[in-house]
């Protein structure tokens, strides 16, 4: 490693390298108990990353920021999420709709693309943290295409809170995150849709006995 | 003081019209009070506003001020001698029409009686708002509170599948006439962002950006008046709605878009191009044309006065045209003269057009018909309503005394000058327009003889029409106020000019006044005695003495004994009064001669058919040229899309994927 980045910004880097990690092995996971432990463990990365950056910065916003992290994307969320795989008894595994090694294939793709797409951005920050955008960018994309590729509704509210956790990083790398009011109101956000979410699966399975997303298509307006 | 008086008693009344609105809304289906006290307090506020229009009219120019509106952003107020004109009609036709009303939903068979008081109410005091506005803000609430209200209206009796569909239709137009205003407007800011009507007036504009808002304008406003191609919600809009409404919404709902063009043409926009000028003159043609040749061939009372009401539109914007091509060439007091043809025409047509409509209120409510091959010889059970649609009759068919051929004859005297215009070949064309004006006017008396020949004269076609019943107090009450205000603007068209004089002196710096008073109030002569006049009151007297002196010829050469019996039957051994002259064969000679104009779709009886009849169709052309196009392009386009839409989440989901995935790659530095 170049000795000129210091410790801080090699710390952030190596936290988001890890969540990059997880995000491909939350596309590659098929059981869904371990797919909301490997959102958590994300969710854990970016606590850390957004901590780090916190403590280097001194910027007490970041702490905050840091603490609503672990508070409900480590927490709450899996927690809910557990009871929810419980409750309605999820015992299949994950089936998706194009087969595993195809969807790592498109998923290093993806993450060449957006390291490209990154790369300029990137140079135009100053922040410690700003090596990590393409990381971000390359997390949002690979939970789309996670959500594109499952096929119960659970786990792409998998792929969605993921999606925010790059959405998270990103902001942070940029710019050392969002407004204190905006932070709190993405994070009301994403726990009160999780919630209605969560009604409606109970609704869905109650509808089609499945939670099969396939069975929705029978929705549409001719 | 009393100069900002008038203001503030006009807003007053906007709002007492709400309030009495609002108390039609909580008296719910309380008809008595509804109609009995509510209307009549409609119509008491509607000569209060018309007088005040009238005080207004030469009074100096008064503005105010809201407290209401948007933050930072006041509802501005002014009243001027155009506002004046228009706020003169609408107070006294309004009033006319309400009181009429008072009577007419009396009788209780209308639905929802509460919830109409109150839209009526609003329809009226938000025409009021949009004559008053100063700021396009203002204006376009009001124009659209009062495109909402009268929707409401049309589609009073929405359990009709084809009424709901004219409302429709109706809300479709306007609401694309509305864009095209506030684009005007948008354009006549000049980038500046100041919405005030004030900061308009001083906006230097490109004359590529005053056309493009004037046209504008011209597409906005006439898609309210009626102008074709838009003109196509009238026909629907008027049978569907209570007669009332359609009398209010011909009489002095299309008049306000006349006003709006007005406001925008001669007062916003201070330049002019003689090429506008040519086109609302062709448009106008083509919508007078047009107009009334369909007004000739309909075979329902309500549609033939709504074809009629386009005929006087297209009218209008004739007069509008012509006005502004001697406006654009500093011909000034020409000018003055085709304005005062406009507005002249706006008061008389609201004044007979009104009046004819609630005539086919009180025919509908006696008889339960609107189609005229079912009428005939009404003029017996219902004298009144006969004798006073004949004022209507001939002031729509523009025969003097009446209000309708002053204007005409102020429009053909414009006319007359045209050819000093300094233009190579307009002066040569423009004089041609005016043959197609007088043909227009010919026809609009043919239509006008077959709406009242078949109606009230002649015998009765149905047996049930005995039952008919005259119009009760009321409604008399709301005919007579209408035709005496044709009368007057027949007989008086002096004095009123020489009070329209401060609008046009107000628009174009010019007016009648100075020739008029040289002369009588008897006499109407507007450029010059020796050129042409006209002493309606000559004509009245001549008229009156002629029938007079006729019946008292008849009276004493005749021996006095009334012998009735069975005429000459042509050898036929049955002949009932179904054998009169139907509706679709008065006016077959027109359908024959202009047979192009029309798309008939016909069927005539065999020799060896077990029933025959005989059936015509007629449909309006701009439906396939214009209409029906677009609506398949519009389901082609939907086809195509709706092939996007499979069902499939995960294809949703991909269509955002690669929008995004493709936008990060474009919008690359």
């Amino acid at each position: 490693m170049n000795a000129a980045i210091p410790l801080s910004a090699q710390l952030i880097n190596l936290f988001a390298a890890v969540i990059l990690l997880l995000a491909f092995a939350m596309l590659a996971q098929r059981r869904m108990l371990s797919l909301v432990n490997l959102f958590a463990a994300q969710g854990f990365c970016l606590f850390l990353a957004t901590l780090t950056a916190a403590v280097t910065t001194g910027q007490s916003h970041l702490f905050y920021s840091a603490g609503l992290t672990l508070l409900l994307k480590v927490i709450a969320l899996p927690w809910i999420l557990y009871r929810l795989v419980r409750q309605l008894n999820i015992k299949g595994e994950v089936e998706a709709l194009i087969n595993i090694p195809t969807t790592m294939l498109v998923g290093i793709v993806l993450v060449m693309a957006a390291f490209n797409v990154a790369l300029p951005i990137s140079e135009l920050s100053h922040t410690i943290t700003r090596g990590t955008l393409g990381i971000a960018l390359a997390v949002v994309m690979l939970a789309f295409l996670m959500m594109i590729t499952r096929q119960k509704a659970i786990s792409q509210v998998v792929g969605f809170l993921s999606m925010e956790n790059g959405l998270f990083l990103a902001a942070t790398s940029a710019t050392y995150g969002m407004p204190m009011v905006v932070e709190l109101g993405i994070a009301l956000d994403v726990l009160v849709g999780m919630i209605i979410l969560g009604v409606f699966f109970f609704q869905i399975r109650d509808q089609f006995d499945s939670l099969d997303i396939r069975h929705m298509e029978k929705l549409k307006d001719n | 003081m009393s100069g900002l008086l008038t203001l503030d008693l006009l807003i007053l009344a906007a709002c007492a019209w709400l309030v009495t609105g609002l108390l039609g809304v909580f008296a719910g289906r309380a008809t008595g009070f509804i109609a009995g006290l509510l209307f009549p307090l409609g119509a008491v506020i509607g000569i209060g506003v018309g007088l005040l229009g009238l005080n207004a009219l030469g009074a100096p120019t008064q503005t105010a001020v809201l407290a209401i509106g948007l933050p930072d952003l006041p509802f501005h107020l002014r009243l001027d001698n155009l506002s004046a004109v228009f706020t003169l009609l609408l107070g006294f036709a309004g009033a006319g029409i309400s009181i009429y009303a008072a009577g007419y939903f009396a009788k209780g068979d209308t639905p929802g009686l509460g919830p109409l008081c109150f839209e009526y109410h609003v329809f009226l005091g938000s025409m009021l708002m949009v004559l008053l506005a100063d700021d396009a803000y203002a204006f376009m609430v009001a124009w659209e509170c009062m495109a909402l209200s009268s929707f409401f209206l049309v589609t009073t009796d929405h359990k009709h599948e084809e009424i709901r569909r004219a409302g429709f239709l109706y809300l479709l137009i306007a609401h694309i006439g509305a864009i095209a205003i506030l684009l005007s407007f948008g354009v006549m800011t000049g980038g500046e962002g100041d919405y005030n009507f004030a900061a308009m007036r001083t906006v230097e504009l490109t004359p590529t950006w005053t056309s493009a808002a004037f046209l504008l304008a011209l597409a906005g406003f006439g898609a309210k008046a009626g102008l074709v191609p838009l003109h196509v919600w009238l026909p629907e809009a008027h049978p569907a709605a209570p007669s009332p409404v359609s009398a209010m919404m011909s009489g002095v709902m299309l008049k306000t878009a006349i006003y709006g063009l007005l406001r925008v043409s001669f007062d916003l926009l201070h330049t002019t191009i003689w090429w506008w000028g040519v086109v609302a003159l062709v448009i106008g043609l083509l919508t007078a044309i047009f107009g009334v040749l369909y007004s000739t061939v309909q075979s329902d009372m309500k549609r033939l006065l709504a074809y009629s009401s386009i005929e006087n539109i297209g009218l209008i914007a004739v007069a509008i045209g012509l006005t502004l091509i001697f406006h654009a060439y500093g011909m000034d007091a020409l000018a003055a003269l085709a304005l005062t043809a406009v507005l002249y025409h706006c008061l008389a047509h609201a004044g007979f057009k009104s009046l004819l409509f609630l005539c086919t209120g009180s025919v509908l409510h006696a008889t339960h018909e609107r189609s005229l091959g079912k009428l005939g010889g009404l003029i017996h059970p219902m004298p009144w309503v006969a004798w006073l649609a004949l004022a209507g009759i001939i002031a729509g068919a523009g025969l003097p005394p009446l209000s309708g051929f002053v204007s005409e004859w102020l429009l053909l005297q414009g006319f007359l000058f045209s050819p000093g215009l300094p233009h190579p070949w307009l002066n040569m064309v423009v004089p041609v327009a005016a043959a197609l004006v007088v043909l227009v006017a010919a026809l609009a008396g043919f239509a006008m003889v077959k709406f009242y020949g078949i109606i009230f004269l002649g015998q009765m076609r149905e047996p049930a029409l005995k039952d008919a019943h005259d119009a009760g107090p009321w409604e008399r009450a709301g005919l007579v106020w209408l035709a005496l205000i044709t009368v007057l603007l027949g007989v008086l068209p002096s004095t009123v000019i020489l009070r329209l004089d401060a609008a046009t002196q107000q628009l174009l710096g010019a007016g009648l006044a100075n020739t008029l008073q040289q002369q009588g109030w008897w006499m109407l002569a507007p450029i010059s005695a020796e050129r042409a006049s006209y002493e309606p009151l000559i004509v009245l007297v001549s008229i009156a003495v002629t029938l007079l002196a006729s019946r008292w010829l008849v009276r004493s050469l005749f021996h006095g004994r009334v012998r009735r019996s069975s005429p000459w039957d042509c050898g036929y051994h049955f002949e009932g009064p179904r054998a009169q002259d139907t509706a679709e064969g008065f006016s077959q000679p027109i359908r024959r001669i202009f047979e192009p104009m029309f798309r008939m779709q016909r069927h005539f009886p065999a020799a060896r058919d077990k029933q025959p009849y005989y059936s015509v169709k007629v449909e309006d052309h701009f439906w396939y040229w214009c209409y029906l196009p677009i609506a398949r392009l519009a389901n082609w386009i939907s086809a195509m899309i709706v092939a996007l839409q499979g069902g499939r989440i995960a294809v949703y989901l991909m269509y955002s994927f690669i929008t995004l995935l493709l936008l990060l790659l474009v919008a690359r530095p």
